[in-house]
């Protein structure tokens, strides 16, 4: 017999390139008969990856590939609902990237990617959100406490509370207990995420926690930041302490009943 | 004076400072202040700090500057002002400590990231460079590009000190350590051995490490360090462990006598330049120095 040479045209003379054949064949189930599951892991993976769209050069690997962008369209024109697309895919790559960052496997450049790839994919799910068709698991509102200016951690805070299905109310830095009160007032049943970065502010988050348990006795308060630990929080009275978002997703899950 | 570099070349082992900011808190300053700030109006305040700290033993006194970059001003209003703060801050360390102590311009991280599109790097060298030079002309003679996490920030401020001043360089990364204990990181996912070779590679004479880790997990990630790297001089200024609550306000439980314990230990692993960042007072750079003069 004479050797096989794969994808050199040499199997048998006068027959056509096998390997041709089945690449095309291949590449035909690939573009249009992708299954469903198959395009939404691509979504999480995108996610997960912060691969944003097909000309971002981040990460290398993937360059010139689709990235969340192009794949939620694409999603969305195979039918795929806005909400599984949302769930099975953009959140589900949200909540890998969240569970690395919690075990020091990915850092805070990985997760400002991924957010971003997110990002890119919710605006052509926003009008599943008017609709009712997507829905958010409650609303989250998050501020630095007052005298604290840092933002850094409060910010990757905010990006996975929104990966994780939350809308989020941002209060930014150095944020009164008055103004933690009344957006809570304004939106009943919300969550409120405290975070502090100094040994002064500290102290702060103490005051704003006693302000919102006096006002709104059944409020869920989670706090963080660097100098934090679990102590601190069982002492001014707030509700959970993380050292990182995952911790605050996975305990207002379990709290809230949400499945994953 | 001798610089730095030559003191240590010749064996000696060097006592930095203490916190700034939990002795400006036990002075009086608020949340919500601009610690810069108080070179102004509180300076009195600020040479006592100094004073201290060269009273308790320290070598290397640093500046009130750690948040003086203009862009990190800017959130309180007081980017127009960065010049003068930075040379107040110098000015009063040095006229605290007198000629034969190093006046150490502290220079923190911008607080933004180049990463996220919040900063660029052209302002980012700017900010540091207007700093470096006030600092420089108020009479600092050295400087700790400190608390840093990402080495592309680090290389600006590394860049703008070299090229616009003649102050000796020490730059210190912020690391944290995993869960389990076997990694140290910078948030930003920076290894010890990063930071090493990228330092080297800019010929940055003395580098360390300072703040977030308590004493025990310092003496860790240098020993990993030293391991990797036995030529350079290290800096080590470790937290006095976490905060905690108690009822005398918020406290770092690590004492004096904890910091002396593991002076052997730092010096073993490279240490030539041994303070303490944040809940560290002058009593713990009393320890340090008494610690290392029985040594040497």
């Amino acid at each position: 017999m004479p050797p096989v040479k794969m994808g050199e045209g040499t199997i048998g003379k006068g027959y056509p390139d096998l390997l041709i054949i089945l690449k095309s064949i291949n590449k035909k189930i690939k573009h249009k008969g992708m299954a469903m599951e198959n395009i939404l892991e691509q979504i999480a993976l995108c996610v997960e990856r912060g691969k944003i769209n097909r000309n971002s050069p981040y990460p290398p690997d993937l360059r010139g590939q689709d990235g969340a962008e192009e794949l939620v369209q694409q999603a969305l024109a195979m039918g795929i609902s806005a909400g599984r697309i949302l769930n099975e895919g953009l959140m589900k790559g949200m909540s890998v990237i969240g569970k690395k960052f919690s075990c020091n496997e990915v850092f805070v450049p990985d997760v400002l990617m991924s957010a971003r790839a997110m990002n890119a994919g919710m605006p052509f799910l926003k009008s599943a959100f008017e609709t009712g068709e997507a829905t958010h698991k409650g609303v989250f509102i998050i501020g630095t406490v007052q005298g604290d200016l840092h933002d850094i951690g409060k910010n990757l805070v905010r990006m996975m509370m929104e990966g994780a299905g939350w809308r989020v109310i941002d209060l930014g830095v150095d944020t009164s207990p008055d103004k933690f009160l009344e957006v809570l007032k304004e939106n009943p049943g919300a969550v409120v995420g405290m975070s502090a970065l100094l040994t002064t502010t500290m102290m702060n988050m103490e005051k704003a926690v006693k302000v919102l348990k006096t006002e709104v006795p059944n409020v869920t308060i989670v706090v963080g930041g660097a100098p934090l630990t679990q102590e601190f929080c069982n002492k001014i009275g707030a509700d959970a302490y993380s050292p990182d978002p995952q911790g605050c997703i996975e305990y207002l899950d379990a709290k809230f009943g949400f499945m994953n | 004076m001798d610089r730095i570099k030559s003191k240590i070349q010749k064996g000696k082992i060097l006592v930095g400072d203490g916190g700034w900011g939990t002795l400006l808190i036990k002075s009086g300053m608020k949340s919500g202040e601009c610690p810069e700030m108080w070179n102004i109006e509180h300076p009195d305040v600020v040479s006592s700090i100094a004073a201290a700290y060269k009273e308790a033993g320290a070598d290397l006194i640093s500046t009130n500057s750690f948040g003086g970059n203009r862009i990190k001003l800017k959130a309180y209003g007081l980017e127009n002002e960065a010049k003068r703060l930075n040379r107040q801050s110098a000015y009063l360390t040095r006229k605290a400590i007198g000629e034969q102590h190093h006046v150490l311009a502290s220079i923190g991280p911008s607080g933004k990231f180049i990463i996220m599109g919040d900063i660029s790097v052209d302002e980012l060298y700017e900010s540091f460079r207007e700093q470096a030079i006030a600092l420089e002309e108020g009479g600092a003679d050295a400087c700790i590009i400190e608390t840093m996490v990402d080495l592309e920030e680090t290389r600006c401020a590394v860049l703008a000190v070299k090229e616009n001043t003649k102050l000796e360089m020490i730059v210190s990364l912020t690391f944290m350590r995993s869960n389990d204990g076997g990694r140290f990181n910078t948030i930003m996912g920076t290894t010890p051995e990063m930071f090493i070779n990228e330092m080297k590679q800019m010929n940055v004479p003395v580098f360390g490490v300072n703040c977030t880790l308590s004493v025990e997990d310092m003496s860790v990630l240098l020993e990993r360090m030293y391991l990797f790297e036995k030529e350079v001089p290290f800096l080590v200024y470790p937290n006095a462990g976490q905060p905690q609550l108690t009822d005398n306000g918020i406290l770092y439980p690590e004492s004096p006598e904890v910091f002396a314990k593991y002076v052997p230990d730092f010096i073993r692993n490279g240490a030539k330049i041994i303070g303490g960042c944040c809940g560290t007072f002058p009593e713990h750079i009393r320890a340090i120095r008494n610690e290392i003069d029985r040594i040497q």
